[in-house]
């Protein structure tokens, strides 16, 4: 079954280039054919000329970007972008989530539903969209949940799973708040679930973890690619009798996102290291899991600095004012995927432990296990964690917070009226998000 | 990619908009080795083949023809216009661009934006309309003026009005010229005043450059290089310091301090020209520096002027030393551009929306008073049909609420303001 990507904005432009190529090296580099093909038939379709062409549509309100990531794939020689498969305006939406939503997207949603529906086509089976967006600009942001919508409209029985960037605390853009407030708000009525990547924990990731100096989007994106291949490309999963899952997003969504109220994602992935140190290093399926463990409920992205100290709260704790209880991480849900050498032998008991999970689930059904024998990404063991967890409800209130800061003083709110965005509007999507957040943050009881 | 055009009005307005221009070129000449018109020029000139019966403007792609300045150039004395005609620029512009009269207006804002205003209304628009025409998607216009004239305010200000009123979805970023306090032109504060209740009420952002500020910046350049400290290296074909190098031989008078406010435009619009790893369009300037309408003077910094000082500055450096409004901690928009200016590797550009030109505007409130409690020299004003003393009496207390809120924001300076209580979700 094939998925059908869509790219918004700057960011999911950039990131969606990236994680072509990592499938794509990944594919041509797999010992077996069959998860080559798997992988190949899944991202790209076969041109009569042998080429191997993505499965994706680029949106974008100037062109720049989707050039620069045209020619980019071009260059790689494995694999390209369609030629027809893009479109893009002149200006762009000047970072304001109300020209996306209500003017851009309205005015050119013909043309992206025409080409999403040509991609479509192509599909044998389609396995469900994966639109890829930041939350923080005016394209991906506005245009992108309008795009769900009409995804959502047109094919109301096909997964959607959005990947989200979430940009750096400290700014990128001033209204980056808003705009993310609005997104998620949205999103969360239309998505199936969230995927979300935030910049701030990457870029830790690029410093500590793979100790680089200078790091660039670039570096970023890569990371973020990295973690998104681990998550999308081909496993054995329960369901799957020992073939090759033909529906990845239908079981992650189901795996994970099992109520409406809980949608976030995360993800990590072990290990993660500079690509010239891979061939000097061993791996054990044991210490991999186990570093993986604490780094879900620690709630750190990387193996570097990981604080041994914190665990699960003993059952007869009360509940405490703090979002989360002495820095412990509680999960609704975990999507544990192995790839590489003694898959079949590794010992994954330590994620089945109710204590890392919220009491009304048992851990049965609150694990998921997926496992490939192909090594992945040159890595000859990796494990790629999915969680319905905690780790976002700090950054996730953190950015409601600051948002409401400038809502309470009115400040570029007339920005966002101009297009069409009622204080109602931002008044709606609060309450929504606050929901969320304390959804969450009962997860322990 | 996006088109700008460029109006230039008044003397200090067309002076400025020559150095840009001729800046302008430079830049692109550096960076565009081939010769061949591609999106970037074709975000301030046109590509004109001149053999086409059609007035034939040439699309992105092909080789430079014939390139013409995206401008308008207004000027009710011909003086200024004529020396550009005259000068190595003149085949950058063609008539259809240019309006002129004889008289001037007596640096006089009523005669600049009520008499020329009316009488050249239909003609300014439909230059306007021509420039934009010639457009495939416009996303700003640079208006390029003084505020202590008659033209350039007065005029100037009436153009303003006249975009918003026939363009009201193109952004309008004015750069704008206030006089020193030694200014010349005894009724300066007049103008200033008058033009700023326009700035305030049509203009999306307001570049407001001190000619005060930009004389100590010369002065400074001109120390540096006589008295070099070891170390410091003064570059001498950077296009900040002069215009050797650049088309004309001989540097008039306000050559290096209308260079700085060229520069100021061309680093403004990099990002909207070249690649970059984080692109930045005009639109998203006026977005995420102006959080209330009226409150959108931005303070330009631009750096480096004149040495080879390394601009690395990341922005979280700056972060503690600078007090943000509470409801704003981390209030940077940033911006990437991979193309550096000739003769730099790096330079830095710095917009900030600050409470810190209140004390410029108190003061020019301050000279209007002096002058306006005497009623001197109003008459002139007052004579020209169509001006009332209200105009003034308005204009004074926009200034004053203008004042008023970057008063409110400051004084919040001081106080720890805690975070707003959040809206609470039955459970």
């Amino acid at each position: 079954m094939s998925v059908v990507t869509v790219q918004l904005g700057q960011c999911g432009n950039q990131v969606g280039q990236q994680l072509f190529d990592v499938i794509s090296s990944d594919a041509q580099d797999g010992q077996r054919k069959t998860y080559s093909s798997v992988s190949w038939e899944r991202f790209f379709r076969q041109t009569s000329q042998g080429d191997f062409e993505a499965r994706a549509v680029l949106v974008d309100m100037e062109p720049k970007v989707i050039n620069h990531s045209m020619n980019r794939a071009a260059k790689s020689g494995r694999w390209r972008y369609a030629e027809a498969s893009h479109f893009s305006q002149k200006q762009g939406s000047g970072n304001n989530w109300a020209n996306g939503y209500r003017v851009l997207g309205p005015r050119h949603r013909d043309a992206v539903e025409e080409l999403v529906r040509r991609e479509v086509e192509h599909c044998d089976a389609l396995a469900g969209f994966i639109p890829m967006m930041s939350v923080a600009g005016g394209t991906g942001s506005g245009v992108g949940t309008f795009v769900t919508q009409c995804l959502r409209d047109v094919y109301p029985s096909s997964f959607v799973l959005n990947h989200l960037t979430w940009p750096y605390g400290t700014g990128e853009v001033i209204v980056q708040n808003y705009n993310s407030v609005l997104t998620l708000a949205h999103l969360y009525q239309l998505s199936d679930a969230l995927l979300v990547h935030e910049n701030d924990a990457v870029h830790r990731i690029c410093s500590q973890q793979l100790n680089l100096k200078q790091i660039s989007f670039g570096d970023i994106n890569r990371v973020i690619a990295h973690q998104l291949a681990g998550v999308l490309q081909p496993a054995l999963t329960p369901d799957s009798c020992g073939a090759y899952s033909g529906n990845p997003l239908g079981e992650l969504v189901s795996a994970l996102a099992c109520h409406p109220e809980y949608k976030l994602l995360s993800a990590c992935s072990i290990p993660q290291m500079a690509s010239a140190s891979i061939a000097f290093s061993t791996f054990s399926w044991p210490a991999l899991l186990k570093h993986l463990r604490q780094m879900l409920i620690a709630n750190t992205k990387m193996e570097e600095g990981i604080d041994w100290q914190v665990r699960p709260p003993p059952a007869s704790a009360s509940r405490t004012s703090s979002l989360t209880a002495g820095g412990f991480n509680a999960s609704l849900a975990n999507l544990l995927i192995l790839r590489g050498k003694d898959v079949y032998s590794a010992e994954t008991g330590g994620f089945e432990d109710p204590a890392i999970y919220t009491s009304w689930l048992p851990p049965a059904e609150a694990l998921s296990l997926w496992k490939s024998p192909v090594p992945f990404d040159k890595y000859e063991k990796s494990a790629t964690l999915v969680s319905n967890s905690q780790a976002l409800l700090r950054p996730l209130d953190d950015m409601v917070r600051k948002a409401w800061n400038m809502f309470a003083s009115r400040a570029y709110i007339h920005q966002y009226v101009k297009f069409g965005i009622s204080e109602e509007d931002f008044l709606d999507s609060f309450t929504s998000l606050e929901q969320v957040i304390s959804s969450y943050a009962q997860l322990q009881c | 990619m996006t088109q700008s055009v460029v109006v230039q009005v008044g003397q200090c307005g067309n002076q400025v908009g020559c150095r840009f221009w001729d800046l302008a070129l430079r830049e692109h000449a550096h960076v565009n080795k081939r010769g061949l018109y591609d999106e970037a020029l074709s975000s301030f000139f046109r590509n004109v083949d001149l053999r086409k019966s059609d007035g034939g403007d040439c699309c992105v792609g092909g080789r430079i023809q014939h390139l013409k300045a995206r401008a308008v150039l207004i000027d009710m004395e011909e003086g200024v216009v004529n020396g550009i005609l005259q000068g190595p620029l003149r085949e950058v512009f063609d008539s259809t661009q240019l309006l002129t009269d004889v008289s001037g207006s007596g640096n006089n804002w009523a005669v600049g934006h009520l008499t020329y205003g009316s009488a050249y209304r239909e003609a300014i628009v439909n230059k306007l309309r021509k420039a934009a025409e010639h457009c495939d998607c416009l996303q700003c216009f640079f208006l390029i003026h003084s505020m202590g004239g008659g033209t350039g305010s007065g005029l100037g200000t009436r153009v303003l009005s006249l975009l918003e009123e026939e363009f009201p979805d193109v952004c309008r970023i004015v750069t704008a010229m206030y006089p020193s306090a030694e200014d010349d032109v005894i009724t300066s504060p007049y103008n200033s005043v008058l033009a700023m209740r326009e700035l305030t009420e049509h203009a999306d952002c307001v570049l407001p450059v001190e000619n005060q500020s930009l004389v100590d910046i010369v002065n400074k350049i001109s120390v540096m290089s006589h008295g070099a400290k070891p170390g410091s290296v003064l570059r001498k074909d950077s296009t900040v310091t002069s215009g050797q190098g650049s088309l004309s031989p001989t540097e008039k008078p306000f050559d290096a301090m209308n260079n700085i406010v060229a520069n100021l435009l061309l680093n403004i619009t990099s990002s909207a020209r070249f690649e970059g790893s984080l692109n930045m369009d005009l639109n998203e300037i006026a977005m995420n520096l102006v959080p209330f309408p009226r409150l959108h003077y931005l303070v330009p910094s631009l750096t480096p002027l004149y040495t080879l000082a390394d601009v690395n500055i990341p922005t979280r450096r700056l972060r503690p030393s600078l007090p943000f409004v509470s409801w704003n901690q981390e209030g940077w928009k940033t911006g990437l551009c991979s193309v550096p200016p000739v003769g730099h590797s790096h330079s830095l550009l710095a917009l900030a929306n600050n409470t810190c030109v209140k004390p410029t505007f108190m003061e020019l409130r301050d000279r209007f008073t002096k002058l306006y409690r005497k009623k001197a020299h109003l008459h002139h004003y007052l004579d020209v049909d169509g001006m009332e003393q209200s105009i003034f009496s308005e204009s004074l207390s926009s200034l004053s609420e203008l004042i008023d809120e970057y008063h409110q924001l400051d004084a919040t300076k001081a106080r720890l303001i805690p975070d707003a209580p959040r809206l609470s979700i039955a459970r």
